[in-house]
């Protein structure tokens, strides 16, 4: 199990500054959520956590971010590892064309080689049930993932994610393309999580943020502004911005 | 950046305010009355009355149609839901105003017992917190509120003098003083009621201006 504490954290994309100073901790076995208007740096904050803004050309960092003791900004961190540890949803489900089996067992064959195939039934199985799929899927497991719905879609991404046991799991709006029902099965399988696994998610609806999280962190312009209970940022929120925010003033 | 949705929050505002002042009329009334010992101004209050609780209803129904429709978070929310408790608050103030319009019936047919000395300084606090606590939510001034929270006790104080005199220099000494006590006594204690809910209006504006939760706490108000 882990937390990521966050110091002094700047980001640059070239001559950019995306993020500035931020400071935070994300606690363990908690949800916490992070909004903020577009552009502020959210996706990003979320993106350093898993190293990927490693992708972008010209991306440059200072501060540090620890995950549980050890600093992942440092230049030696073994990527593979750090992304098992800390796993990622998308905003679009995106399974890969395979068997709804092969997806869940992609990444533990990429990470052991030689695997029984009990084993990697048992991870199906397991996987399928912390995501609430198994009864729906237990006899179609090889069919491809394909032809699921969104949402079981998605939720098969969170299985594949879990399948490699990770400890944080990272998700950059996780039911923007999901409708209001299937937004609501997401979030309850988010509830069920948290008892295992430190969520960060990042999100654009106040309202779902408010519904599922712990913490909430608001960013504008790069800026962590306002971090702390939601309960307090969704009542009252001590900063000015966070305020006309929320309230929809900004803009 | 001005909202579509400040609009409508202006117009509970100005509901809540109307509110507010029917209610104070409706008390000020009610010792009105009872100075002049007036039963047919004691009457008007109870008619009064029935619009008062058609705009309570009212009030009610809209701060539950901007909750569904808009969401409100922060101090939209705060502002909706303290306008939904002054607004019980205010509808169960103007019902005491009734309670004492019913005592002056009572009264309106039977000799003085006493010259009248502490209920009218109990209805000047009771009519000057009001008063003060309506413009404490008008202007959201914090420390309006808190002094109007601390009056109560002033409010305590007046109803126990008259509770006191009542029950030993009256009744004790007189029973058959009974039935023209016993409704004085309830007039001190409607009005003592009266400035209990101001005092939870005002402990409302101080949530519904800087969250803060004051109900219970009096204490946290002098440090």
């Amino acid at each position: 199990m882990a937390n990521i504490r966050v110091d002094n954290l700047d980001l640059w994309y070239g001559s950019f500054q995306a993020l500035k100073r931020v400071n935070a901790v994300f606690g363990e076995k908690r949800i916490t959520a992070v909004i903020g208007p577009s552009g502020c740096g959210k996706s990003t904050l979320l993106r350093v956590f898993n190293r990927m803004n490693d992708l972008v050309e010209g991306v440059r960092t200072t501060g540090s971010v620890f995950v549980d003791a050890e600093d992942i900004l440092v230049p030696h961190t073994n990527l593979v590892r750090l992304r098992k540890k800390i796993g990622m949803v998308f905003q679009r489900p995106n399974p890969f064309p395979l068997s709804i089996y092969e997806n869940i067992v992609f990444g533990e064959r990429i990470h052991s080689r030689r695997i029984s195939r009990d084993t990697l039934d048992d991870i199906v199985e397991a996987s399928l049930k912390s995501v609430l799929l198994w009864e729906e899927l237990k006899d179609k497991r090889h069919m491809p993932a394909l032809r699921l719905s969104l949402e079981q879609k998605q939720r098969l991404c969170i299985a594949r994610l879990l399948a490699v046991k990770p400890d944080i799991l990272l998700m950059d709006e996780p039911c923007s393309a999901l409708d209001p029902q299937a937004t609501a099965k997401i979030e309850e399988l988010m509830r069920e999580l948290k008892n295992n696994y430190t969520i960060i998610i990042v999100t654009h609806s106040m309202q779902q943020a408010a519904r599922i999280s712990d913490e909430t962190g608001f960013m504008l312009l790069g800026e962590l502004i306002e971090f702390d209970k939601t309960e307090n940022i969704f009542t009252r929120p001590k900063d000015r911005r966070t305020e006309d925010y929320i309230t929809g003033r900004y803009g | 950046m001005e909202r579509y949705f400040d609009e409508e929050l202006k117009g509970l505002h100005k509901d809540i305010l109307a509110m507010a002042i029917m209610a104070q009329e409706a008390i000020f009334k009610s010792i009105e009355a009872l100075k002049n010992r007036d039963a047919q101004q004691a009457k008007e209050i109870l008619d009064y009355d029935d619009k008062i609780d058609q705009l309570e209803l009212d009030i009610d129904e809209k701060c539950i149609d901007l909750i569904a429709r808009h969401q409100p978070m922060a101090g939209d929310l705060r502002f909706i839901t303290t306008g939904m408790k002054i607004n019980a608050e205010l509808e169960r103030i103007a019902d005491l105003a009734v309670d004492i319009a019913e005592r002056v019936l009572e009264l309106a047919d039977k000799p003085i017992l006493k010259p009248l000395i502490d209920i009218p300084k109990l209805s000047t606090v009771a009519q000057n917190m009001i008063h003060e606590a309506i413009d404490a939510f008008v202007k959201k001034d914090v420390e309006l509120a808190k002094k109007v929270v601390l009056s109560d006790r002033e409010a305590d104080n007046l109803r126990n003098l008259v509770q006191d005199e009542l029950i030993n220099d009256y009744m004790s000494k007189d029973p058959s003083t009974a039935s023209r006590a016993v409704p004085l006594l309830l007039i001190a204690r409607h009005l003592e009621r009266i400035c209990d809910h101001t005092t939870n209006i005002a402990e409302d504006v101080i949530y519904m201006v800087e969250g803060k939760v004051v109900r219970h706490h009096p204490e946290e108000l002098e440090s």
